[in-house]
């Protein structure tokens, strides 16, 4: 089927302006915040409705077209990467808040809604939405749904999973599904809401979502901490939950992401120290004051060489700023910047550092590390300079490498960006091939023809036998180019 | 020279290729949950030596046991450092194994304020219907490679595969617990309640039973001495409210140990149900135990109208336990258990009639 026929089809079924052929405007759908892998599609549409949205599948699911969905192309591991013959279904147009309950503290929402609009209309009830991935202004709900988004306050607040009731939505046969217990805590059945939520646009396209409000913490204090080493403040980390304390966030940053963003963002950080631990408490006047005597107590008796505690919210935003803007800041000190995403055990963070430093020296490339210490969320940044021939192979055999490392330790390759296009081949490391025959029978059993954003999430058999080929060589041969150490 | 470890589960490997839609396995850990669920059948697969905790750093706020793991056993582990399973999973007056707590999915008081058991699930691993041992999730917080089958695999009932091992989520024990009564209607209960939770309180549970409100508090002290003076009411002795969530959340109260019984999951704040006889309130209104009901297919109508769903709990059933699902639901469920468990192997119709 050629792209001129999918956009007739569809221009047949949507109004005006729903559909766009051209190549200038489908254009600026040719990527996600993965902008390493573009790819024009082949249509996109825009559907207002329930009703539109149906019908588009309905007739891709005819004609056999592959539908990658979009929220607000925000993701940062090519999940709505287009495919070049298929549709892209931005959902952007269907963003309106149904419904907010007080009452019930729930709100419904259709999936173009930007994150951070939930909690605006929640705040007059003194509620909010607590998943704040960093891109919260714009990513929409949906995509927070595919991705199973994370955000500086999981360790307390929880993912995505832990904060959406119910989804409605459809397969690619169009038929309508409602998961989870929507408005009520349980429903019957398989834990199908479990199996949606970061499926990556893999299994149905989600058209609402009921997500959780809770009650805004009237008081947040962010003590920042300075250590000696990285291991020292790791195991302040540890020391802090330890002590019995969940602490609304507590992230690290090392004294390359500190010197990286202080002269953008004048946080007022200590440049000295080899990292620092950003460590806030949220909740009443009581709570707050209680948890920051305990969190300063322990970090103390840790070693913190110095500490600082926000005295007013503007001093609290500061200190964040720094935090918030470290990948920004990668992008000033150098063309191009690549960030990880694994997990680990919190106890292998010194040894994982340590080794991401040697590789450093190995790939020649500069890395600055920032995380979510509390979940050992690693977000390592690697700085390149695409322009340079070969940077670009080194960058991704430096990143892949990183993220065997976290498999190796007990971790995982995603803890919050997904797997989309950028790490499949990592798949073929972390999960055996029966366990990827797992995730087929999932797929299959939502979308039997495979039409929903084909090529992502779960590497084919093939796919990992080719990297497998590739891994033994250490990636070189493929790139005669590189360096061999 | 195999070991013991290894002979058990090639043990299991082969009851399970021996196994066929006539020959089922019934998968069981402590059996004390046999009566939940529709129906049992097949030939009793015990899964409880398959036991002992593989991993357990509190500073890692993991922990990894295998399927036959007795609960009081992880609760005592966790207990000498502080911490607990913050979902309060429900013991029915036995020792369940972990894997029945995890194959069931069953909650207690704590679930709208800590989360549900699936929740706190971080991996799992399964042998799944070609004896092959599957790993989904971890031990770390955040995952998102692939499909999130270790937490669909909680209240699964055992019907995709054998739940081997798990690794969950705990959290520190909160430092003070206080718990309040007040004499409250029903409904201006699940009023009090909603408004509460609407409120930045350190709230753990939130219940109503036979005209009393008990509320639970958790957390440092300056903060529930603070919520305290905002909710009112008549401190209960520790002991007392200790037994008294116990009972609770173990189905030890009176109206839980009716012979019928029926279990109806609502939003928070819904209106009383049109409903014959006095609830048993849970999880700050969105829980309502209702004893002594007819299996109707009224009880069932009105919990939809709620917004809700019904689950007979105790009790002939012969519309069957669960609220039934949607077709299109239904169909999934199917394609889903056809592909994990082609030949119909592993608990047939324990959750779904004919499944």
């Amino acid at each position: 089927m050629s792209a001129p026929d999918v956009a007739s089809a569809l221009r047949a079924i949507l109004p005006p302006g729903a559909v766009l052929a051209s190549a200038e405007q489908r254009r600026p759908y040719e990527c996600d915040a993965l902008t390493a892998f573009r790819s024009l599609p082949a249509v996109v549409v825009l559907p207002r409705t329930e009703d539109e949205l149906r019908a588009v599948l309905l007739t891709c699911s005819r004609l056999k077209v592959p539908v990658v969905a979009r929220g607000s192309g925000t993701g940062l591991s090519g999940g709505a990467t287009p495919h070049p013959q298929g549709v892209l279904l931005s959902c952007a147009r269907m963003s309106r808040i149904l419904k907010i309950d007080p009452e019930n503290r729930i709100a419904r929402l259709e999936p173009g809604v930007p994150n951070l609009q939930v909690s605006q209309a929640a705040a007059q009830y003194g509620l909010y939405y607590a998943p704040d991935p960093s891109s919260q202004v714009a990513c929409s709900i949906g995509g927070n749904v595919a991705e199973n988004s994370g955000g500086v306050h999981c360790l307390k607040y929880g993912l995505t999973i832990h904060n959406v009731m119910g989804i409605a939505g459809y397969t690619m046969d169009g038929e309508r599904i409602e998961l989870g217990g929507g408005m009520a805590p349980d429903g019957p059945g398989l834990d199908l809401l479990s199996l949606v939520i970061g499926s990556e646009g893999l299994l149905m396209i989600v058209t609402e979502v009921t997500v959780k409000l809770i009650p805004r913490p009237p008081v947040a204090q962010l003590v920042v901490a300075s250590f000696a080493s990285v291991h020292t403040a790791a195991d302040a980390v540890a020391a802090i939950i330890a002590a019995g304390i969940i602490p609304a966030a507590l992230e690290m940053m090392d004294r390359k992401a500190t010197v990286a963003v202080e002269p953008f963002v004048h946080a007022g950080y200590d440049l000295e120290a080899a990292a620092i631990l950003l460590v806030e408490s949220d909740g009443t006047t009581e709570e707050v004051r209680d948890q920051v005597a305990d969190i300063e107590r322990v970090l103390r008796e840790c070693g913190a060489s110095a500490l600082r505690v926000s005295a007013s919210e503007a001093e609290r935003q500061r200190l964040w700023s720094g935090r918030k803007n470290a990948f920004p800041a990668a992008g000033r000190l150098s063309p191009d910047y690549y960030c990880m995403d694994g997990t680990i055990p919190r106890k292998h963070v010194g040894r994982v550092l340590d080794e991401i430093a040697r590789m450093e020296e190995r790939y020649a490339l500069a890395c600055l590390n920032v995380f979510h210490a509390g979940d050992g969320n690693l977000h390592p940044v690697i700085m390149f300079d695409s322009n340079e021939p070969g940077a670009w192979e080194r960058a991704d055999r430096f990143g892949a490498e990183i993220l065997e490392l976290c498999i190796e330790v007990g971790g995982t390759i995603t803890g919050e960006h997904g797997v989309g296009i950028e790490k499949i081949n990592s798949m073929c490391v972390q999960f055996s091939s029966a366990e990827r025959a797992a995730f087929f029978a999932v797929k299959e059993a939502f979308d039997p023809n495979a039409l929903l954003n084909p090529g992502k999430l779960i590497p084919t058999l093939a796919r990992c036998a080719e990297y497998g080929k590739m891994h033994v060589r250490g990636g070189a041969l493929p790139h005669a180019h590189l360096p061999r150490f | 020279m195999r070991t013991p470890d290894e002979a058990l589960l090639d043990d299991w490997r082969a009851r399970i290729a021996q196994a066929s839609a006539q020959r089922p396995l019934r998968l069981r850990g402590a059996g004390t949950k046999d009566f939940y669920g529709e129906s049992l059948a097949g030939e009793v697969l015990d899964l409880s030596a398959w036991r002992g905790i593989v991993d357990y750093e509190p500073s890692e706020l993991v922990i990894t046991a295998r399927c036959g793991t007795p609960l009081s056993e992880v609760e005592s582990a966790l207990a000498q450092h502080g911490q607990f399973l913050a979902f309060e999973p429900p013991a029915f007056g036995g020792d369940p194994t972990l894997g029945g707590v995890i194959a069931t999915g069953l909650s207690g008081p704590r679930r709208p304020f800590a989360g549900a058991a699936r929740d706190f699930v971080l991996g799992t691993r399964m042998l799944g219907a070609d004896g092959e041992l599957l790993r989904f999730g971890g031990r770390v917080m955040k995952n998102v490679a692939g499909f999130d089958l270790s937490r669909a695999l909680c209240g699964s009932l055992g019907i995709l595969g054998v739940i081997t091992e798990v690794s969950l989520k705990v959290l520190p024990r909160p430092r003070l617990e206080q718990t309040l009564r007040l004499e409250l209607t029903a409904a201006d209960a699940v009023r009090s309640f909603n408004r509460w939770a609407g409120q930045p309180l350190p709230l753990s549970g939130a219940a109503w039973d036979q005209g009393s409100l008990w509320v639970r508090l958790s957390g440092a002290s300056p903060a529930v001495r603070a919520a305290r003076e905002r909710i009112g009411g008549e401190i209960i002795e520790e002991q007392e409210a200790q037994l008294w969530w116990n009972n609770l959340r173990h189905g030890r109260l009176p109206l839980l140990k009716s012979e019928r019984l029926w279990r109806i999951s609502v939003p928070s704040a819904a209106s009383p149900l049109p409903l014959p006889g006095l609830p048993l309130i849970d999880w700050g209104g969105a829980l309502r135990w209702y004893a002594h009901l007819p299996p109707d297919a009224r009880v069932r109508e009105l919990a939809a109208a709620s917004g809700g769903t019904a689950l007979c709990w105790r009790g002939a059933a012969p519309e069957g336990r669960f609220h039934r699902l949607s077709p299109a639901v239904a169909q999934l469920h199917q394609r889903l258990k056809a592909r994990f468990d082609p030949r119909g192997i592993f608990n047939p119709g324990r959750l779904i009639a004919g499944l």
